[in-house]
């Protein structure tokens, strides 16, 4: 089918539904169809980490994923990282991101928050090696991410944060 | 940057599948992982008209060891092998390699037959293959079929399998017996691009120390991953030492033919290939010598 | 007083949205609009012979198919001149779509309006545009030589403007000189690459006749201004917004790109709202880039190594066309002195057309190559007369009590180059103590000794900021005591919301959380120029001070009539007025808001005392509002500099080269850095860190790759390579304060700053660590190998 489909998501615990044709990625499903725009778009094409979300725990690039692949998985973004998903609380990661000055302009702010969660899940006491490995998949402009690694670090030495869902 | 349209398959059998990729013919193109692919329907570089989702058959995502072999169905990510911990000692080789594909959502999505199929001659996955001198299956209309792996990579993204084809099942002999190094090392321009050039290594030692087996595979070197024959032939036999592995790399250097683009000229390629090819060896000896 | 928030590290108060995905981007707005896609140019020259769009008309979901033929009015024209000079021997100008001749690779040729992205690009796929390749001119030195193809077909030459001057005697100098040298630099092209591509989404309210636009620009009112003209419209009917902006640099600066005008434009055609955001190919070969030149430098030195006469003839790579005048390669003269002086100095440069994209300031504007320049220079005399370049650098510099001192060449505002202050003595102490420079020189000959190839360079630089005309700021107390401050300008991450907050906040003695910032919106505040040349803080931030201080004066007045006592005995202090010695006589700025505006309704609770007041008044025979007086707590002031505010640094890094394959490592880079007073020292770190990234790119890895035929070669980022964390090292930075005598606030601007000075430092560093000038920036490993070789 090249016509549109209806897509149902689960993101940051909650079901979603929406149309749209199978090749709409699930960056543009996510941010036009459900209007979570917290997840941007640098570049299209599966370099830059700006569209980064987790699908069932793990990192994707929501630019390299159409929606329609999306179905029957757990999709988290960055509007569902605060404890309760809530607006007021922030996840560990984002109070140590705001402290350190780990953000300028704010775009890819949301892509390295998501691969950072990953690696803190994976490995809650990363080396700054290992961090700065890691997040060589994300693309920032602003920071020269000295901070973002200073930031990670941080959230690393903090007592387990409760996941986001 | 939006794919142009496309219709959307997403069957749930290996069977399934091809019945799909008989029907729709050249018009359809399998998406595995879809790192290599997506980004060419992003630049429209690729617009196939039918997409054949593997993600749903469950039957291509199993991974076990059988006697000495790893055994990987074709939609097994780069993460899962990244996280098989044994592996790291077994075989370096195999987990260096992975390790050098882009990044960690890359390597969450993309998978182990997609890598394979799409034959990038800089990827990983291919010098891994064609190191552990490794065999792919793949199911047609016709039935199954085994390839092994010098057979598989004729050209730029052009392997043997046919366009109705789908590569299965990945079969990479790990080292056994005799002591066994091995190492993937690379020249990237940043961390997780695709390799200026690379190099996958096995070398066996025999108990007086001389070599008995050599493994050499490149990569980013020549329209497809190259095992350097005659430089593997100009190791064994020999002990593992500085002048001999630089008789193989300016031997490897010869059984290569590196284009020119935008991170580097043919001859820069070829320079630092046989730069890696001597790293790679130094590193696997030690760890031949270790084991 | 509070605590005084200026020169205080607080964490930035726009942090909230961004880190919970409440950023509000230009692409976020208008989610039912329709969309743009353009049909660029795929051949850098070429005269179109025909445009076949019936195929694309087709489409489904297609509202609007236009070339240039559709265009009306103005909007038909070539865009404007950005910034005119009598200088501009050819000042040319696109079209919004290519009228009949295509001059790079990337132009406008026609416009799709669709229900969506993804139908526009199905539609824009489907038009066939008909073209007769004219031979295009790719290399900026071939674009300069007599004979070479033009860049336009109608002109018979290549050559977009010229200046030179000269401040002393240059020949006499370089006559009398016992030493002179000549040299060539080259800087290739690169470009800003902000994460968030441009944008445009409009609006327009047929009823109304008005025109609303949100535009990822970062000079929403020239955009404004602009778009009122082309269109005809009263200015109040067109407000334009810049909202969230992720990132510019420079790039996001040009009023117009052809997509700014063609969106509001179908917009009004079409009767719906329309989107474009821009998609990142589309930034390699649509939004402008920079860098590119080449300099031909002769100096004369004594034994010592002072500098008696420098000249630079230099060629600076325009682009296709010229939109923003001849500033960057002016800003590159007037700044290539640095902390030097040079009594006799003569610059000639010519701006030349060529088919690529057009360029305009990215961070650094002109002063990368400046920087450059003048750092080799120094050091390539160093190692000419066997100097230490460090002793070379203090013979040159210019000394704290030469201040206010006179370049002698004309700055980029077209008024003289005068520096206000400086103490760059200092500076290169601060740094080299920092860089702990003896240890370093050891520990690199320890190293050298054991078969590694590191080096240590060092480069300085003297940057203009905070230049004019203009900004403007708004600050007023709401009825609950919040202070709302408004800016004309767009941010892009320099986090404006927190330090004008901390200026007011500072001013009117309320706390951060007590100020709210807008910047960027029309609505708010129609005047103002716009974020660039590192002008800001300066500029806007000066003009806050002012208004706030001009709300402050209101205040105290009529907290003074209801306290009865002086207004210079009222007290500001954590959001309320008090008076002197009796802080329990204390009115809350909110209140104080609401007794300034004298109603005769008391139309909300906190209005009951305006009421009162105002009944007061009468009861005494007294006007409600004194004369000279305006209801309300609210002030717009203007800040309108002399001319430019001068900070300077210096920059210090030690690089490994691996010998085999090229591959260069930083393994320290520290910076010295002197803006005069800072705001908040956290942000202006921050800045540093990034303008330092963007320098490392710069130097080795990032250059946008054209082939002969004048298409970009590298237009993705798989292949042009931002730096990633995994290549930058941890910065290091000292910082000293030589306040600026010329603005209140004694600031100067620094975004610009970390950039400027890295590739000079880079080169000086792998000079040192090759042995072989290396005079020609980015390099990459593989011509750092053939330096290595070169070495051999």
């Amino acid at each position: 089918m090249t016509g549109a489909v209806d897509i149902t998501l689960l993101v940051n615990g909650k079901t979603y539904t929406g149309r749209a044709e199978p090749r709409v990625t699930l960056a543009d499903f996510l941010r036009d169809e459900l209007r979570l725009t917290g997840t941007h778009l640098g570049c299209e094409h599966g370099a830059c980490g700006a569209c980064t979300v987790l699908m069932d725990g793990r990192t994707v690039r929501s630019c390299l994923l159409f929606a329609v692949q999306a179905q029957g998985h757990d999709l988290a973004t960055v509007e569902g990282l605060a404890p309760a998903g809530g607006a007021e609380g922030l996840h560990p990661l984002q109070e140590a991101f705001h402290r350190m000055h780990a953000l300028q302009c704010g775009f890819c702010t949301p892509g390295f928050l998501m691969s950072a969660y990953e690696l803190l899940q994976s490995n809650p006491r990363p080396t700054e090696e290992e961090v700065r490995t890691w997040l060589s998949g994300n693309l920032c402009r602003c920071t020269g991410y000295q901070n973002i690694v200073e930031a990670v670090l941080a959230a690393a030495a903090e007592p387990e944060p409760e996941a986001h869902q | 940057m939006k794919p142009a349209p496309f219709s959307y398959f997403a069957p749930r059998s290996l069977h399934e599948a091809v019945g799909l990729l008989v029907e729709h013919g050249d018009a359809a193109k399998v998406l595995a992982g879809g790192q290599s692919l997506v980004p060419m329907m992003a630049f429209r570089l690729a617009m196939p008209d039918v997409l054949v989702d593997l993600g749903g058959v469950g039957e291509l995502e199993h991974s076990r060891v059988e006697g000495d072999t790893l055994v990987l169905g074709a939609m097994t990510r780069h993460r899962a092998v990244q996280d098989m911990g044994w592996l790291r000692t077994r075989c370096p080789l195999i987990v260096e390699g992975v390790e050098l594909i882009g990044h960690p959502a890359i390597r969450n999505r993309g998978t182990v037959g997609g890598s394979l199929a799409h034959a990038d001659p800089a990827a990983e996955w291919p010098a891994i293959l064609l190191a552990l001198d490794g065999e792919v299956d793949a199911v047609g209309p016709n039935g199954n079929r085994t390839i092994r792996a010098a057979d598989l990579f004729q050209t730029y993204f052009t392997t043997a399998l046919a366009p109705d084809e789908i590569l299965t099942e990945v079969r990479l002999p790990l080292p056994d017996g005799a002591p066994t190094g091995s190492a993937f090392v690379e020249m990237a321009r940043r961390h997780g691009d695709f390799a200026v050039a690379g190099v996958g290594t096995q070398i066996s030692l025999h108990p007086n120390g001389t070599i008995v087996d050599a493994r050499l595979a490149l990569i980013g070197v020549a329209d497809r991953p190259v095992r350097a024959g005659s430089a593997e032939a100009a190791l064994r036999g020999h002990g593992p030492t500085e002048e001999v592995f630089a008789e193989a790399a300016s031997v490897a250097i010869g059984e290569i033919e590196p284009s020119s683009d935008l991170h580097g000229s043919s001859d820069y390629r070829r320079h630092v290939a046989g730069v890696l090819v001597r790293r790679a060896l130094t590193i696997a000896a030690r760890r031949a010598a270790a084991a | 007083m509070t605590t005084r928030l200026f020169g205080e590290p607080v964490a930035r108060k726009e942090d909230g949205r961004f880190l919970t995905g409440r950023g509000r981007y230009t692409a976020d707005f208008e989610p039912h609009a329709a969309h743009a896609a353009f049909v660029r140019s795929d051949l850098a020259h070429a005269r179109i012979t025909g445009i076949d769009t019936a195929a694309a008309g087709e489409v489904p979901g297609v509202l609007g198919v236009f070339t240039w033929t559709d265009l009306d009015g103005e909007v038909a024209e070539r865009l404007p001149l950005l910034v005119p000079s009598d200088a501009l021997v050819n000042p040319r100008t696109q079209h919004a779509l290519a009228r009949d001749e295509v001059c790079y690779a990337g132009e406008v040729v026609a416009m799709v309006v669709a229900r969506d992205r993804y139908a526009a690009e199905d539609a824009a796929e489907r038009i066939l545009v008909e073209y007769e390749p004219l031979p295009p001119v790719v290399d900026l030195e071939t674009a300069a030589s007599p004979g070479a193809p033009t860049a336009h077909a109608d002109m018979q030459d290549n050559l977009a403007g010229r200046v030179s001057e000269e401040h002393g005697d240059v020949d006499r100098a370089l006559t009398a000189a016992p030493h002179v040298f000549g040299w060539r630099f080259v800087m290739e092209r690169s470009a800003a690459m902000p994460l968030e591509t441009r944008a445009v989404v409009a609006r327009y309210d047929q009823t109304e006749d008005r025109l609303l636009i949100h535009d990822s620009t970062q000079a929403p009112t020239g955009v404004r201004f602009g778009l009122a003209m082309l269109f005809g419209m009263d200015t109040d009917r067109v407000h334009v917004v810049a909202p969230d902006v992720g990132g510019g640099f420079g790039q996001k600066v040009i009023q117009f790109y052809p997509e700014e005008v063609l969106v509001p434009w179908a917009a009004r055609r079409l009767g719906v709202p329309v989107k474009w955001v821009e998609d990142r190919r589309e930034n390699f070969i649509g939004s402008n880039q920079e860098r590119g030149q080449i300099h031909d430098v002769r100096v004369g030195v004594d034994d010592e190594g002072r500098i008696l006469g420098l000249e630079d003839r230099f060629l600076h790579d325009t682009g296709a066309y010229c939109s923003y005048g001849l500033i960057l390669p002016i800003i590159t003269a007037a700044q290539l002195p640095g902390p030097y002086r040079l009594e006799n100095y003569r610059y000639e440069l010519r701006s030349v057309f060529t088919n690529t994209v057009p360029t305009s300031p990215y961070r650094g504007a002109g002063r990368p190559h400046a920087a450059f320049v003048m750092e080799r220079v120094i050091e390539k005399v160093a190692g000419e007369l066997g100097l230490d370049s460090l002793d070379v650098r203090r013979r040159n510099f210019i000394q704290p009590d030469q201040f206010p001192y006179h370049v002698g060449v004309t700055f980029q505002d077209g008024g003289p180059t005068v520096y206000d202050s400086g103490d760059y003595e200092r500076g290169l102490d601060a740094l080299l103590a920092e860089l702990d420079v003896e240890r370093t020189r050891t520990e690199l000959a320890d190293w050298r000794r054991t078969g590694r190839t590191v080096g240590l360079g060092v480069a300085g630089y003297v940057e203009g900021t905070g230049i004019g005309p203009y900004e403007g700021a708004s600050v007023s107390i709401d009825p609950d005591g919040t202070v709302s401050v408004a800016t004309a300008h767009g941010t892009q991450g320099q986090a404006h919301e927190t330090v004008f907050a901390q200026i007011a906040a500072d001013e009117l003695g309320t706390p951060l959380e007590g100020v709210r910032v807008t910047t960027g919106d029309t609505r708010r505040l129609g005047f103002g120029v716009g974020t660039y040349a590192s002008r800001t803080a300066v500029v806007a931030g000066n003009a806050v001070l002012r208004a706030a201080q001009e709300v402050r004066r209101q205040a105290a007045s009529v907290a003074a009539r209801i306290l009865e006592v002086a207004p210079e005995d009222v007290v500001f202090q954590d959001g309320s007025v008090h008076v002197a010695g009796a802080p329990d006589r204390r009115i809350p700025l909110g209140r104080l808001a609401m007794a300034s505006n004298p109603t005769r309704y008391a139309f909300g609770r906190d209005a009951e005392e305006g009421a009162r007041l105002s009944q007061l008044a009468y009861a005494g025979g007294d006007r409600p509002l004194p004369e000279g007086s305006r209801p309300g707590l609210a002030a717009v002031e203007y800040y309108s500099p002399t001319s430019g505010v001068f900070g300077f640094g210096f920059h210090g890094a030690v690089v490994e080269v691996d010998p085999e394959t090229g591959e260069v490592r930083v393994l320290r880079y520290v910076v010295h850095h002197d803006s005069g007073r800072v705001i908040n020292p956290m942000v202006v770190e921050g800045q540093i860190h990034g303008g330092v990234a963007q320098g490392i790119g710069g130097a080795l890895y990032e250059r946008i790759a054209y082939g002969p035929e004048g298409q970009v070669q590298n237009a993705s980022f798989m292949d042009f390579l931002l730096v990633s964390a995994a290549e930058m090292p941890r910065i290091e930075q000292v910082h000293t304060e030589t306040p600026s005598p010329n603005n209140p606030l004694g600031i100067k601007g620094v975004g610009e700053a970390g950039t400027i000075p890295v590739s000079a430092a880079i080169a000086n560093a792998l000079s040192d660590a090759l042995g072989v000038p290396v005079d020609r920036m980015p390099v990459m490993p593989e011509d750092v190998l053939a330096l290595v070789r070169a070495a051999e």
